[in-house]
């Protein structure tokens, strides 16, 4: 480094000297962080204490239980399709086929209700 | 209701927080002013600054593992500045929009003999490339060490000392060419 160097050191301390922030810039700053805590605190406990009783927040499980029991109906049909493919030709099979696809739609229906109580 | 343990420690997140935010608005603010140029759009990246650093604020500490956190403060406001210029597509309109009114309030026994000097310094390190530029603000403007710095810049700390004393050198070269350019003249 050249001999120069400390006293242009000191030249650059000056020259960069801290530069004090506006003082309304503190109090935006702090009533932004404060509306953000306090709005985050209040729609977490406003939105716990309604979840149970505002019909809106059913949706998500009401979704759930079509969802799941769409599934379970289109399961057996896929399951009743499988069984009847090797006996289509045969009109006495169609029946039973039927008859298992009714039974077997009966009972996932009885499943599913036992699941909700 | 919300856990009564999670409440607390968000309400000591919030505390410490605000010790940070006490502790260093200064520091991001005369960072973002020396890298931006202008007191308006320092004021908005230091509030940027801060509010990105809430979000994070508690995976930083943990992450931190007690080391302090100005650099990674430093850091938002540096990729924040960033992400500025290249929106705007633009570096700032003249080297610090306010230079005159910046060294006129440093000290008044400057106003005579030092403040040509002191507006040659501060047009050269704005011209000095980015890294370099962002190295003496951290040094000089926040009195940063070495260590601090290369936390901020993501560099080694070698590395970092060798870019400050480059920067210092090829501000002084600057300097010292418009001192002769001007006495030239």
């Amino acid at each position: 480094m050249s001999e120069a160097l400390p006293s242009f050191e000191g030249l650059l301390h000056e020259a960069l000297s801290p530069v004090e922030p506006p003082e309304d810039l503190g109090h935006r700053l702090e009533n932004a962080l404060l509306s953000i805590t306090s709005s985050a605190v209040e729609e977490l406990e406003a939105w716990e204490l309604s979840s149970m009783r505002d019909p809106r927040n059913w949706a998500r499980p009401a979704a759930a239980v079509v969802v799941g029991g769409s599934a379970g109906v289109a399961l057996v049909l896929l399951r009743a399709r499988h069984r009847s493919a090797p006996h289509r030709t045969n009109l006495r099979d169609a029946r039973l086929s039927a008859e298992r696809l009714l039974g077997d739609l009966g009972e996932h229906t009885r499943r599913l209700l036992g699941e909700r109580r | 209701m919300a856990d009564p343990q999670s409440q607390k420690s968000k309400a000591l997140l919030d505390a410490e927080f605000s010790d940070l935010y006490r502790a260093h608005l200064r520091d991001v603010y005369s960072y973002a002013y020396y890298r931006v140029g202008n007191h308006h759009d320092a004021e908005d990246l230091t509030e940027q600054t801060f509010l990105q650093a809430y979000r994070h604020f508690d995976r930083a500490q943990r992450e931190s593992h007690g080391r302090p956190l100005r650099p990674w403060l430093i850091r938002i406001a540096h990729n924040l500045a960033a992400n500025l210029y290249r929106d705007r597509s633009r570096r700032p309109s003249s080297p610090i929009d306010e230079t005159s009114e910046l060294v006129a309030s440093h000290t008044t026994e400057d106003l005579v003999e030092g403040r040509d000097e002191l507006a040659q310094v501060l047009d050269g390190v704005q011209r000095l490339p980015d890294d370099r530029r962002e190295a003496l603000i951290m040094r000089f403007a926040l009195g940063m060490d070495n260590r601090e710095i290369a936390r901020a810049m993501g560099r080694s700390d070698g590395a970092t000392k060798v870019l400050i004393h480059r920067a210092i050198k090829q501000l002084q070269q600057m300097v010292a060419g418009s001192d002769s350019a001007g006495s030239d003249e």
